[in-house]
């Protein structure tokens, strides 16, 4: 290894070739992806995109068709057992023992991790408090808010420490507080040095938590990097200018050739590849003389992306 | 740690947790696996056992009719726990818990080792429960030690045998309400189609065929002949080997449907 190498962060889990079948219905048609320790990555998709399906296969509880995967430098199907040694799994569906309480579920996880007497009980009040559960600890979880048995969840696939956690759509179906709380435990758990692999099908969650993403749409990675990589990879960056009347936007549309007409919208929409330089040099050659009306600059976002590399609406995918 | 010792380890976890969930339901399972019986045995003894009685004959052995009644209703008690096994493995199954043990480093055995267990418990201590209401309404067991060990042994085998089935019906089902539903035949269905309340003997020819043969009546006659102190001959190896075979049965079934249910 060179020295310009040495320094690279280390792969927690590398995937090749992933293909998988359920009868005639293809899942995943041949995905790759490396992940790097300690980061975020997110898979975004539209349901039935495969997401889920590669966690299943990640954490070892369903075989790949063929391929090949290494999680925290084990290989899968040699060492599955080792790799449950170090992986946290949060599913799509709450896991949690509705019959035992929050405080004893966490210390069931502690049992069958073997862990020691004590540390089992010291960890399980640490995650209490960490997800703000000490109040109803000793109630069972149906009781609690939607927000607060996802809290129990992840804090029950945290009682091994592990160090690669996934997180399966782990904010579908809570309300935007218990989100943004949410959010805030999977950006702490990322501090104390965890990878975590998370599948969503919003692109704001992505956009907001994910250091990679990689795009997912029919079993294929359809694009991957980093949401500013994604973004810029879009030619959606322009400038909108409306006007009152099509006196106004025909002059406009004159010195501005380069321009998308819209004639019943009344609105102009310039290419903007250079950020504020393009915007000096358009509102420059547009002078005094030409009346526009509104003006706004528009930024692709993961929305442009997901539509442009999957040609599908992602928005109505998502509903 | 061997992994015989982590696997032991792991079925104990579980078998904790099956207790505690029998604790928490346990108005529930009072009722399935021991009102019911109870019930079944103060309607045969008090309401129909008059006429029932009379009609015995020489299967009495000239004792009163709820000698003759208590040994059935003894495996009713443990056939009642059969629906709440079933639906405990369903909804462990169709819930997230199951993936989540998967996806941990726990030996695999031990979530239906832990839920076997439990519905042995279970069973048992219903039975027991059940003897006691039968003592005080008169049953008058004529056993001696040897044949009490015989009766406990063959009841822990049979509840061991209808667990594991319990449990492989409970795996195969999606639903709780499927789960409760095909274990059905096995606390009702049986024990009517057996000697539990009448002599095979006077039941129609078709039906007489069947119950005389299967195996609630090889355990029911076996524990009955115990009970009762007289010569019990090979019913309870009968009545074993039956339950062996259940056992097996549903034992390979419980571990197909796993590993099918966990593909």
């Amino acid at each position: 290894m060179s020295a310009l190498t040495s320094h690279a962060t280390r792969t927690a889990v590398s995937v090749t070739g992933l293909r998988k079948a359920y009868g005639d219905k293809l899942v995943l048609d041949g995905v790759d992806l490396t992940i790097a320790e300690g980061e975020v990555f997110a898979l975004l998709g539209p349901n039935g995109a495969g997401k889920t399906t590669i966690v299943r296969i990640l954490s070892a509880l369903i075989p790949a068709d063929a391929g090949t995967a290494t999680v925290m430098g084990y290989d899968l199907r040699a060492e599955a057992g080792a790799v449950r040694g170090v992986i946290g799994v949060t599913g799509q569906f709450s896991a949690v023992d509705d019959l035992l309480t929050g405080e004893e579920n966490l210390l069931l996880m502690g049992r069958l991790l073997h862990l020691p007497a004590t540390e089992r009980r010291a960890r399980a009040s640490e995650l209490l408090e960490r997800f703000d559960l000490v109040d109803a600890a000793n109630q069972t979880p149906a009781t609690y808010s939607g927000g607060m048995k996802r809290r129990l969840d992840i804090a029950m696939c945290l009682m091994g420490r592990p160090r690669l956690i996934f997180l399966d759509e782990p904010t579908t179906g809570l309300d935007p507080r218990s989100r943004q709380t949410t959010w805030q435990i999977i950006r702490d758990l990322v501090r104390d040095g965890v990878t975590i692999l998370l599948t969503t099908q919003y692109l704001e969650e992505a956009d907001q938590l994910a250091d990679r993403i990689a795009m997912l749409d029919h079993g294929r990675i359809v694009a991957e990097g980093t949401p500013a990589e994604l973004k810029r990879r879009m030619p959606g960056a322009h400038i909108r200018l409306l006007f009152a009347g099509a006196a106004s936007l025909d002059q406009a549309a004159r010195v501005l050739p380069e321009g998308t007409r819209d004639e019943a919208e009344l609105v102009l929409r310039v290419p903007n590849g250079r950020g504020i330089r393009s915007l000096r040099d358009v509102l420059a050659r547009l002078g005094d003389d030409v009346a526009v009306e509104d003006l706004s600059i528009h930024t692709p976002d993961l929305d442009d992306v997901f539509f442009a590399v999957t040609g599908t609406a992602s928005k109505e995918n998502n509903s | 740690m061997s992994a015989l010792t982590f696997a032991a380890q792991d079925s104990a976890t579980m078998l904790g947790r099956e207790i505690k969930h029998s604790i928490r339901l346990l108005r529930l399972l009072i009722v399935s696996a021991i009102v019911v019986p109870v019930v079944m045995l103060l309607l045969f003894d008090y309401v129909l056992g008059g006429t029932i009685g009379h009609g015995l004959g020489d299967a009495a052995r000239g004792a009163p009719y709820v000698d003759f009644l208590v040994p059935g209703i003894l495996i009713m008690a443990v056939a009642g726990s059969c629906g709440p096994t079933a639906i405990n493995v369903t909804m462990d199954m169709t819930g997230g818990f199951v993936d989540r043990i998967r996806t941990m480093p726990v030996s695999r055995g031990a979530l239906l080792a832990g839920h076997v267990g439990g519905s042995v418990l279970r069973m048992l201590v219903a039975t027991a429960a059940v003897t006691g209401v039968a003592l005080l309404v008169g049953f008058r067991p004529r056993a001696l030690v040897a044949d009490w060990f015989a009766v406990v042994g063959i009841v822990a085998a049979f509840s061991f045998a209808l667990a594991w089935l319990s449990a492989a019906i409970g795996l195969v089902t999606k639903s709780v309400a499927a789960a409760n539903g095909l274990t059905l035949p096995l606390s009702f269905l049986l024990p009517f189609l057996s000697s539990t309340f009448v002599p095979t003997e006077s039941m129609p020819a078709g039906v007489r065929w069947f119950s005389a043969n299967q195996p609630f009546t090889a355990v029911v006659d076996s524990l009955r002949a115990l009970l009762s102190g007289a010569p019990a001959g090979n019913t309870p190896y009968l009545a074993l080997a039956w339950c062996a075979a259940i056992a097996l049965v549903g034992y390979l079934w419980a571990q197909t449907a796993f590993r099918r249910g966990t593909r």
